[in-house]
């Protein structure tokens, strides 16, 4: 495959990066006036971006893979990153923090997500991952004023650099013991048996990973960042970044290690039931509602590798539909997080100040509890699906003791999602809300509580055909 | 294809519940009532139109719109039934709520219409996993009715109640998902004819038993239901009692006993354990309650294991009477619930100390309030008799040791209830606002005298609630018979050569 092919393979990427350039020069040229329109411009360039999707490819010499798989991700990492920015405007505008480069980091960040999910060799996977990281860290900080937000972007970036330390430690050892850092290359290698440096090497980069997707026990900087960071990047945060992850991790374990399943399985397992249980755990005591949301990130990536940990192809179709079903009901609830503006319109974060939330604006409060219901996985909200199809892979698989226990410890996490439905339905009104007044938050959180009650069941065959057309692609 | 009937039963209390959110008060009280007398209306149309000894599954409809699974609904004679009574009961609980719920009306009422598509759909569906979603998602509907218009200690009783269940059903949902691997298929008819391996069964066996033990409530694991209950406005508690319960039961019908009769062979032991326990241990506890709904709530526990007994004795009149205890506690709880709250929106207390000598200046109350009194004891002519009687008459040819301890329930019970009737009813006022109230309205007429009416029907003629049903027993014991476990009452039919003193005399009983 020639060079010129091998670009073209990655022109989502390319999309991305030029829009992300211009854009960088007319934020300095016009200065902070022009940030709506770089936020639109930066919106239009995610929609090209997904528009030319759909190379197939393997280019780069096999640093870079085009397939279903990464354009299926691709488009959910889109998807989050556009309307993430389109919730992001109003938010600074009411902090007068309206800044022209908020939009390009995004796009930054959303290039090294693409690069991290068309990865198929160590350093393209370690290249991207590094460089959403950068852009992240600048994002968690962004309100640089605000205390806790530099706290957030100081506290991500240290723990960021301590596991990118691990993760490059893991591929230096599988690199050392393999011979190579091609992901096909390295599951020959593992399919005559897993040496002990090819182990650790494996050991490493699962620490390092699971530190990016925020499982346990590398979940610590998660409530701190989702805290301090400014809504619209938690909203980020918590949903494209979390795919790009996921999708990675999968990428690793089924095709670089793939011929291992034995070696990397059971610490799958542990992550899962340990990151189901301390998520669920952990939230009951939070009052505040972007620490509780943190939390149930944590619980519900423990849900995501029940079906990882499956290692079959079912296992990363049900990851798939999980992951796009987790970014609807991430986004709606933090579009509702982002409703919650006192009457003098500045935000509050205090989980107590929804009290009587159904009485004051009813249709946010409904809204807000079917994604508490959603993420509880109570049927008929589509949050049960994506419940039931990682557990599905499980019990095909033949793990039922991690599906009984991952399932019956859900039930702890029901508790805190009904505590909040409790506050908004059952207590007495005490703070005042400023009336909704902004059209794109409103319609967000319509169309994804639309999305994820009883109707979105209609959308299960397709779902679960393309799923399963992006799953076939890593086998 | 025919007109989709159940469709149109889950479906449209759905809308009606969607359209009474934007309703003022009195508009939703109304468009509530109207969609729940449309859906009894629906309701008759379907025992009507159910041709008994025609095919075992009718009104069937399959649509495959959810990939793993269908939109599947049919139902046998059991499941009309079970339809029926909640629709019955559903226009008498809008009733009851008319002016006893006065804050937040359209959403009470939106509650309850949903609550109502989602009992039919449990009863009607045809596929595995379309009953798990409704089974779980009543939860939502009665955690919102109980939590918001619920009494002082009502969101304990809420949460209780939420999460007691739902970790009851996930396992189940655990089971469910491997049963439909194994089987490859999660169409309800054909998982009922599946022979399962028999190691295998009893997993799932528990697993299913910790959802509907739960539901059912069995003891030791039905503390959820005294607080729900108590906590519950009256018309949230009579469907609680009357119908949510009856779902327990159903599961233990449709899923437990066909899918796998060898596992419910082997446990029979746990079941008749548990439920010898429940009926005297709570019905003792009742005997002691000072809150009325609370000794209803107990009584209803006792009553449960009944069933219990009778549908794990592996025999006709064990499983007939079983399904005529669920069909006659339906009525006979729900009317006892609506009685307590007759006088409780006059004094706003549940305490029976508080109360006393109502004959005197409510007579037409105190005689309903003694018609479900005596039908709950079971009174032979009322519902709860031919039930009772039959249950226990399978339990003897099953065990006689359980048939004895279930028979004290029957003598408790007696106590119990009478006891509450005296101290409510007779002797004297316990104040002046007690001997002033009014006796019942004409609305409250009109709830409680359609039950009473049922429960009469149901004693005095059970043949036409049991026709619907027979050959849905004879199919469930062909399925279970070859694995029934040997009674030890040793019962000979007809005297061809001369029997023993004890199974004579009752073999006059069949």
């Amino acid at each position: 495959m020639s060079i010129v092919d091998s670009l073209l393979l990655t022109l989502p990427e390319l999309v991305l990066t030029g829009a992300a350039l211009a854009l960088m020069l007319v934020a300095a040229f016009v200065g902070d006036k022009a940030t709506r329109f770089v936020t639109l411009a930066a919106i239009g360039a995610l929609i090209g971006a997904a528009v030319s999707l759909g190379g197939r490819g393997v280019g780069f010499d096999g640093l870079y893979s085009a397939d279903a798989f990464s354009d299926f991700t691709k488009l959910l990492i889109y998807l989050a990153a556009g309307v993430s920015l389109l919730l992001s405007t109003r938010f600074f505008a009411a902090e007068d923090r309206l800044r022209a480069e908020y939009p390009v980091l995004v796009l930054l960040a959303t290039v090294g997500m693409g690069m991290m999910v068309s990865a198929t060799n160590l350093l393209t996977l370690y290249v991207g991952l590094e460089m959403q990281s950068l852009a992240a860290y600048v994002l968690a900080s962004f309100m640089r004023k605000d205390v806790r937000s530099a706290e957030a972007g100081l506290k991500y970036f240290v723990l960021g650099a301590l596991a990118s330390g691990i993760l490059l430690y893991g591929i230096s050892l599988i690199y050392g013991f393999s011979g190579t850092t091609d992901y096909h290359a390295i599951a020959r290698s593992l399919a005559d048996g897993v040496n002990m440096g090819e182990l650790f090497g494996i050991v490493f980069v699962l620490a390092g990973l699971s530190f990016k997707i925020a499982a346990v026990p590398f979940h610590m900087w998660t409530p701190d960042v989702y805290e301090g960071a400014p809504t619209p990047v938690t909203t980020y945060f918590g949903t494209a970044p979390k795919v790009a992850a996921v999708a990675l991790l999968v990428r690793v374990t089924i095709e670089a290690m793939g011929s291992a399943v034995a070696s990397w399985q059971q610490i799958l397992i542990f992550t899962s039931l340990a990151s189901i249980i301390l998520g669920a755990v952990g939230a009951i005591g939070q009052v505040n509602i972007k620490r509780l949301l943190a939390y149930s990130s944590i619980n519900n990536i423990g849900f995501v590798l029940v079906g990882l940990a499956a290692g079959t192809e079912a296992g990363v179709s049900a990851t798939l539909t999980y992951m796009v079903i987790y970014v609807l009901m991430t986004l709606g609830s933090f579009a509702c997080v982002l409703q919650m503006r006192g009457a003098n319109g500045v935000h509050v974060e205090d989980i107590q100040s929804l009290a009587g939330l159904s009485r004051r604006q009813p249709a946010l409060a409904a809204a807000f509890a079917i994604f508490m219901f959603s993420l509880a996985g109570i049927p008929p909200l589509l949050g049960f699906w994506a419940k039931f199809v990682v557990f599905d892979a499980a019990v095909a698989a033949g793990l039922m003791p991690l599906a009984a226990i991952g399932i019956a410890a859900s039930t702890i996490g029901a508790f805190y999602y009904l505590k909040i439905v409790k506050i908004m339905y059952f207590d007495e009104p005490t703070t005042e809300f400023a009336p909704a007044s902004s059209y794109v938050e409103s319609s967000v959180i319509a169309l994804t509580a639309v999305a994820v009650s009883p109707i979105g069941y209609l959308a299960i065959p397709m779902l679960g055909a393309a799923t399963a057309v992006a799953a076939k692609a890593l086998f | 294809m025919s007109f989709p009937i159940l469709s149109t039963m889950i479906l449209l209390p759905i809308a009606a519940a969607l359209l009474t959110i934007f309703l003022s008060a009195q508009a939703a009280r109304v468009v509530a009532l109207g969609t729940t007398l449309v859906l009894l209306g629906l309701g008759i149309l379907l025992w009507d139109g159910f041709d008994i000894g025609g095919p075992q599954w009718q009104f069937v409809e399959n649509a495959p719109i959810f990939g793993r699974f269908a939109w599947a609904l049919g139902i046998d004679g059991i499941a009309l039934m079970l339809i029926v009574l909640s629709v019955f009961l559903m226009p008498i609980c809008i009733l009851a709520s008319w002016d006893s719920i006065e804050k937040r009306v359209p959403e009470y009422m939106a509650a309850f219409l949903l609550m109502e598509a989602l009992m039919i759909g449990v009863f009607a569906a045809q596929d595995m996993f379309l009953f798990y979603i409704f089974f779980e998602a009543g939860l939502i509907p009665m955690y919102l009715i109980i939590g918001i218009w619920g009494g002082a200690d009502r969101i304990k009783a809420s949460y209780k109640f939420f999460l007691y269940t739902l970790l009851g059903s996930l396992l189940m949902l655990v089971a469910m998902l491997w049963m439909s691997r194994e089987a490859g298929t999660t169409d309800i008819p054909s998982l009922m004819q599946y022979n399962f391996p028999v190691d295998a069964q009893t997993w799932l066996w528990l697993a299913f038993f910790a959802s509907f033990a739960v539901k059912m409530p069995m003891w030791p694991v039905h503390t959820w239901l005294p607080d729900a209950h108590v906590q519950a406005p009256t018309a949230g508690s009579v469907i609680l009692a009357g119908v949510l319960l009856k779902m327990g039961g159903y599961g233990f019908i449709r899923f437990s006993l066909p899918m796998f009769p060898e596992a419910s062979a082997q446990l029979v032991w746990l079941v008749f354990g548990m439920s010898m326990i429940a009926v005297v241990y709570t019905s003792l506890v009742a005997l002691v309650q000072q809150d009325m709904k609370k000794l209803i709530a107990y009584s209803s526990v006792a009553h449960m294991a009944f069933v219990t007994i009778g549908l794990f004795a592996f025999n006709r009149q064990g499983i007939e009477g079983a399904l005529l205890v669920m069909l006659a506690h339906g009525l006979v709880s729900g009317a006892l619930f609506l009685c307590v709250g007759v006088i409780y929106d006059r004094l706003h207390t549940r305490e029976i100390a508080r109360y006393g000598g109502l004959s005197n200046n409510m007579p037409y109350y105190a005689l309903f309030f003694l018609f479900f009194t005596m039908a709950s004891i079971g009174l032979p002519g009322l519902a709860n008799f031919v039930g009772e009687f039959l249950a226990l008459v399978g339990a003897y040819k099953a065990n006689s040791w359980v048939a004895a301890v279930a028979t004290t329930g029957i003598i408790l019970g007696a106590a119990y209830m009478l006891y509450l009737y005296r101290r409510v009813a007779f002797g004297t006022a316990a104040g002046e606002d007690t001997a002033s109230m009014r006796d019942m309205t004409p609305r409250e007429w009109l709830t409680l005298a359609p039950i009473a009416a049922a429960t009469l029907w149901m004693g005095v003629y059970p043949e036409s609630f049991m026709a619907p049903m027979r050959n849905d027993v004879t199919a469930l014991l062909a399925r279970i018979e070859r694995t029934a476990p040997a009674g030890d009452a040793q019962l000979k039919m007809g005297a061809a050569k001369p029997a023993q003193a004890h199974s004579a005399a009752h073999g006059e009983a069949h």
